[in-house]
């Protein structure tokens, strides 16, 4: 069964006025379709004000469509008796990552969500060194919030969704406030808890490079899902991506273009030490 | 200048004071906060000394660490003591032109000015020693009557708790804020009070919006993971009495009782 199944999904936005009238409406996903199977790695692409965390926040049920379905695990989530349980099924990470982190010590902050959910006090211990550890954070479990580095701060955030022991993880650019070193950190560890704990994760994100290593990558635009296919495939097709103003790696664009004149290479190069070692044997 | 604030932070050590029970600490500081009205000679505020250096001894945090809460407010503790010290009336002690110091009048600004530094001071132990959690957890079970009347105890003892984490991200922004308008050449130091204040909106208003925006991003972050209210929530560290608690409750009442002999016998 997939554990999260949109249908024609859409959402829209009113905007008001001063006295609250309707002024317009803002489509921000506009019919989309998205199938999710456990355990996978799935990425979602798009610029700014595609619709990426319109649609993240449906699947946490902190909204809910305007139109057609969605089901997470196997829960409708218009159905506000099912919001508490889906929640728990889907965690959800946030962008900013002083934004998100409730409590002044890391522990604290992780235990946050099982106390929320009733756990009993030793099983909220343990599933609290058991998410720091997953995330390399044990070590900080005393520390103040404050004095760690952002991408430290994100692993944080993850550690307390995982406390909350979700079937799902949806990371909304999880990375955007990062410096070079934490977003690394922060997709390695995403990486590890679906290859190590078999944890479906939603990456989302507007750096390509983010995506390598996905099973599935949807790009958004403008509301709708506009592309999707595995990695290599979303790749190789360049002109597509820069059509719906995606940020294409140079070394893809490179690659692109010697193809285009003539090289024979294949599609869809993502790393510098690819795009070598097909020039070496070319 | 603002990053001086200390007041509601959390010095991680490991103390006896660290370990007791929040419950007692807020109960110590209720009495301390009593005490420090109570005492009113130099034989009182001698015991005071005495005592908050015991507990400063036991805390095992830095002393300029809580005295970095005082630079704050000096300019308040001045004026105050300024006023208290010439606008008393009383037997007059000095004449310096119009102004008159009397004897009333100094020992009001001594009295106040030690007390106000004797209240920081002690608060801010309290807080250097107990996490915001566990403080606000201490708070929310010392209240729990309140709800009776339809006080939303949990609720404030958990605004409390944000307010408290959010200090130093926001005095940081200020700092950011004030750094790069400086940079474009607004002036925070010159002038005076009107100016000065004036200077000042600039500042609030990205400040305001920040803030807001982070309110509005935590209460969906709280939401996303299942936050509720209040009902059904159970505690990763439920406050439990232990016999150091007890203890430290006894010691408690009986520098109450010291004081106020002292106090009646001096
Ligand atoms: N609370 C809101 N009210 C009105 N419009 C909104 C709101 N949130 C988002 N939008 C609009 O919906 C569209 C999609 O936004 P969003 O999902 O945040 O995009 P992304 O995360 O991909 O940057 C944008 O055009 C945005 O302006
Ligand atoms: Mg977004």
């Amino acid at each position: 069964m997939n554990i999260i199944e949109a249908k024609q999904l859409v959402h829209e936005f009113f905007r008001r006025d001063e006295e609250g009238n309707i002024e317009g409406i803002q489509v921000a996903l506009n019919k989309v379709d998205l199938k999710v199977e456990a355990g996978q790695f799935i990425s979602i692409l798009g610029h700014n004000g595609s619709g990426k965390s319109t649609l993240a926040k449906h699947i946490n049920a902190l909204l809910t469509p305007s139109d057609g379905t969605l089901y997470v695990d196997g829960k409708d989530t218009a159905d506000s008796n099912n919001e508490l349980a889906i929640r728990q099924s889907a965690g959800m990470v946030f962008q900013n990552p002083d934004n998100q982190i409730i409590a002044s010590i890391v522990e604290e902050d992780v235990g946050f969500g099982p106390e929320n959910m009733g756990v009993p006090t030793d099983e909220i211990w343990e599933r609290v060194e058991r998410s720091l550890k997953s995330v390399g954070m044990w070590k900080y479990h005393a520390h103040s919030p404050n004095k760690l580095s952002g991408g430290q701060k994100q692993r944080v955030a993850i550690a307390g969704v995982m406390a909350m022991e979700p079937k799902c993880i949806i990371l909304d650019e999880p990375t955007a406030m990062l410096d070079p070193d934490g977003r690394k950190e922060v997709i390695k560890v995403a990486h590890e808890l679906n290859r190590k704990k078999g944890m479906t994760v939603i990456l989302i994100t507007h750096y390509m490079e983010e995506v390598v290593g996905s099973d599935y990558v949807y790009v958004m635009d403008k509301g709708k899902v506009v592309m999707e296919g595995e990695p290599r495939d979303i790749f190789s097709r360049v002109d597509e991506l820069k059509s719906h103003r995606m940020d294409v790696p140079q070394i893809t664009l490179l690659a692109h273009e010697l193809k285009k004149s003539g090289l024979d290479i294949p599609d869809g190069i993502l790393t510098r030490e690819e795009l070598i070692n097909v020039l070496n044997l070319g | 200048m603002f990053r001086e604030i200390t007041i509601g932070q959390y010095y991680p050590a490991e103390s006896r004071l660290h370990r007791l029970d929040p419950r007692v600490k807020l109960f110590g500081t209720l009495i301390y906060l009593i005490s420090i009205f109570i005492a009113n000679d130099i034989w009182g505020f001698l015991f005071l000394t005495v005592m908050l250096g015991v507990v400063i001894g036991l805390s095992k945090v830095p002393f300029s660490y809580m005295v970095k809460g005082l630079k704050g407010i000096v300019t308040l503790l001045i004026i105050a003591g300024v006023f208290n010290l010439f606008m008393t009336p009383g037997q007059t002690l000095a004449q310096l032109g119009p102004l008159t110091i009397s004897d009333v009048g100094l020992k009001n600004a001594v009295l106040m000015t030690a007390r106000m530094i004797f209240l920081i001071i002690g608060t801010s132990i309290m807080t250097l020693t107990t996490t915001p959690n566990q403080l606000t957890d201490g708070l929310e079970i010392s209240l729990a009557p309140l709800t009776l009347i339809n006080v939303p105890v949990h609720e404030i003892a958990l605004m409390m708790s944000i307010a408290l984490r959010f200090i130093p991200i926001l005095v940081e922004e200020t700092d950011k804020i004030m750094k790069a308008q400086m940079a474009r050449g607004a002036d925070f130091e010159s002038g005076g009070i009107v100016k000065k204040a004036k200077a000042m909106v600039p500042l609030l208003v990205p400040l305001f919006v920040s803030a807001f925006r982070r309110a509005s991003d935590l209460a969906l972050a709280m939401e996303a993971r299942c936050y509720h209210g209040g009902e059904g929530r159970t505690k990763m560290k439920p406050l439990r009495y232990e016999e150091y608690d007890k203890r430290a409750y006894v010691w408690i009442v009986l520098y109450l009782l010291v004081l106020i002999v002292i106090r009646v016998v001096f």
